[in-house]
């Protein structure tokens, strides 16, 4: 059998009349490879233009690739879905074991409509799907204890995934995440939100199957190959300290950001540093088929007040975005502090960095005057951390009219209580956390998920910057931009994890995909991978996106960067030169 | 591709493994046919992976208690201690996967067979961090 036939088979699931299917689609495996060439084509078909995110109308896609569970780092599922915080197509990326149990359950995508009345979880083996009722997860105040509860109930351990949302995902919080093998995460634009709008509270899949490999020598030798690599140099970084190890090098550059984006420099830095962090480090993990094992977790050791002979451990997993978010953004530099406060968005099921930064924005607000106490309930001051901690579990609990809002996005929260010059967004998404300089704040209003991820410009920036290079002009960063994120649609459509990028150059791929049967060529998989930009673009703007409506948030402008203060006409002119470009090219 | 000498595989420690599952991977691919379920050894969670991994691999007994439950004289013991499968005579009634205490005796959903392992030692090699070993019987 061939490799695109192995890998083509779609199970449909839809929860409305709770039923299930599986398709061969080929058609699209054999044009798009896999990952995010796919899952985009079975947006186009499934969600309807207007469709609402939270609606029923809504499709969930996740999607694996050739390279899924079989080449080293190919550790990644796709999903793709209509975000409740930007109303366009979103994207998230996930490891952990579900891209091998998708894979090995002989699939190469699954989508899931519709929505269930009550709560339902969904049990997928092979090309089986069992729905089971969710009653008793439903409300759990920690998305660890419904992963426990359906570990111990189901078989497969070892071979399986366990997706699950918190409380975030069942009350709609629009940037709620699904986690995956308790400290792995669709994190971004709100994938648990449509979880809980379709009241599917997990969902598990068994992979028990395995695939026969066309060129078994072939094979084996591009494995070695890769896998070398991937234990060198190229991943030494996520490898050793994680990805923490950016905090102190980006505080050093002026690039961290602070107290929202006040400064790109934080005091505090050197405490919620990867360095710091290595005294908690208690364990460090993998996804499936990826020797690196980037996931660090620091475990915290806490006395009980009112039983002095009683401790618990508790291990955070902790990266470099959450220290951004939950420590220096909101000025916390308490190490035990910051670890807490992902503690929280990890019971709750929310996303760590759009959470940070709407209390960023909140704080700064209450110390305006544009909200009071009355509002925020807690008073929230840059650095207490115990307040923090309060005020995120209200954004879940929405126990006021501030929280309800607070829980739709920072965009929403300052169109209805002001400040939106201070209010960090690019179309809805709160960014990642890098002030390194034009590029990355223009890949920002420009990437198809408005996601640091999209072309990695933060390191353009930090290039330039170390270089004391020249900044290009606002349309040759374009270029730049465009061409890196049209590279990464090849990567994400394999689908490996974007820490391999300096693994998986042109030639590794072909190498690799040869040995899987696959006759492609770099200049072949360059076009695909432009193919799959445009892709991605075109279905946004039918979906109504403007790339010339993208607000600057003004803080942006005010901060100073590593290359000097961003300009609001640098910002403007790419992305009018973005803008016209695609709408030509997607003619 | 079978052992030439008497060896067994041995977990040298356990809290070093990170779950990459790099080890079930290589034992599948020692054949042609890749994936975790193919393979003769199993890493799961310990209860959830922030408890770490437990890595279950045949021990190869003295007296193995899966040969002992073989009601078709599939599975023959070694004189140094393991299991041979001879699959022709297998029909897949799963006594030894029940007889066998640690888990080690894998099932292949696909054949209907146990995956009995030959102590090779051939994923030892593809772990990143030193957590197989072999030893000799």
């Amino acid at each position: 059998m061939s490799w695109v036939k192995e890998i083509s088979k779609v199970l449909y699931v839809d929860l409305s009349k709770k039923t299930f299917w599986v398709e061969s689609r080929e058609d699209l495996f054999s044009k798009w490879l896999g990952g995010i060439g796919v899952a985009v084509q079975l947006y186009k078909e499934e969600v309807p233009k207007g469709a609402d995110p939270l609606g029923p109308e809504n499709a969930i896609v996740l999607a694996v690739g050739p390279l899924t569970a079989v080449f080293p780092m190919a550790s990644k599922t796709i999903s793709v879905f209509k975000s409740p915080l930007t109303g366009t197509m979103a994207e998230s990326h996930a490891g952990g074991r579900a891209p091998a149990a998708i894979r090995f359950a002989g699939l190469g995508a699954i989508v899931i409509k519709g929505a269930s009345e009550r709560p339902v979880y969904l049990v997928v083996e092979g090309e089986r799907v069992r729905f089971r009722d969710a009653g008793t997860l439903w409300g759990m105040r920690s998305a660890e204890t419904v992963g426990r509860v359906l570990r111990e109930a189901l078989p497969g351990a070892g071979l399986r995934t366990i997706m699950r949302i918190g409380r975030a995902g069942e009350r709609l919080v629009r940037y709620a995440n699904v986690i995956i093998e308790t400290y792995r995460h669709f994190g971004r634009m709100g994938l648990g939100a449509v979880f809980g709008s379709k009241k599917l509270k997990a969902l598990v899949v068994i992979g028990r199957r395995s695939s026969k490999v066309p060129k078994i020598r072939e094979y084996r030798e591009a494995y070695a190959e890769i896998l070398e690599v991937a234990r060198g140099a190229a991943t030494k970084k996520y490898h050793e300290l994680g990805t923490a190890a950016n905090v102190l090098p980006l505080n050093k550059l002026g690039a961290l950001p602070t107290r929202n984006f006040l400064s790109g420099r934080f005091e505090g830095a050197e405490s919620i540093s990867g360095e710091r962090l290595l005294e908690s480090l208690s364990r460090r993990l993998s996804c499936v088929g990826c020797p690196v094992a980037c996931i660090h977790l620091a475990a915290i050791r806490e006395q009980y007040e009112d039983e002095k002979y009683f401790y618990k451990v508790e291990n955070v997993p902790y990266d470099y975005e959450l220290l951004y978010a939950l420590g220096s953004n909101l000025g916390v530099s308490d190490t035990v502090g910051v670890l807490k406060l992902i503690k929280v968005v990890e019971e709750e099921g929310m996303d760590a960095i759009s959470a940070g930064v709407a209390l960023a924005w909140a704080t700064e607000a209450l110390e305006r005057g544009l909200i009071t106490k009355e509002h925020t309930i807690v008073e929230l001051k840059w650095g207490d951390w115990q307040a923090y901690s309060k005020s995120l579990h209200y954004i879940v609990e929405q126990p006021n009219d501030f929280y309800k809002v607070l829980a739709l996005g920072v965009r929403e929260a300052a169109s209805r209580y002001g400040g939106e010059e201070f209010a960090l967004h690019y179309n809805g998404l709160e960014p990642a956390g890098y002030h390194t300089g034009p590029l990355y704040h223009l890949s920002l209003a420009i990437g198809g998920r408005h996601s640091h991820l999209d072309a990695g410009a933060y390191g353009m920036d930090e290039g330039l910057a170390s270089a004391k290079a020249r900044v290009p002009e606002p349309e040759e960063a374009v270029r730049l931009i465009a061409s890196e994120e049209s590279w990464r649609q090849v990567l994400n459509s394999l689908a490996v994890c974007l820490f391999g990028r300096r693994v998986y150059g042109p030639g590794a791929v072909t190498k690799a995909l040869r040995s899987l049967g696959y006759e492609l060529g770099e200049k072949e998989l360059e076009e695909l991978g432009k193919s799959i930009y445009l892709e991605r673009h075109t279905v946004k703007l039918s979906e109504g996106f403007r790339p010339e409506d993208v607000k600057i948030p003004r803080r942006v402008l005010e901060t100073p960067t590593p290359l000097g203060f961003v300009t609001e006409e640098y910002l403007r002119r790419g992305i009018q030169h973005f803008a016209e470009t695609i709408r030509k090219q997607g003619r | 591709m079978i052992a030439a000498k008497a060896q067994r595989l041995v977990v040298l420690d356990a809290n070093k493994c990170v779950g990459c599952q790099l080890c079930m991977l290589a034992c599948s691919s020692r054949l042609t046919h890749v994936g975790p379920a193919k393979s003769h050894l199993l890493i799961r969670s310990a209860g959830g992976i922030e408890r770490g991994f437990v890595v279950v691999v045949c021990r190869a007994c003295q007296d193995p208690p899966c040969a002992r439950v073989c009601p078709t004289g599939a599975l023959s013991p070694l004189p140094k201690g393991g299991v041979r499968l001879s699959s022709s005579k297998c029909i897949g009634c799963k006594n030894c996967v029940d007889a066998c205490d640690i888990g080690a005796v894998l099932w292949d959903e696909e054949l209907e067979k146990p995956l009995i392992c030959i102590q090779c030692g051939y994923c030892v090699d593809f772990c990143p961090y030193g957590v197989l070993g072999v030893e000799a019987l």
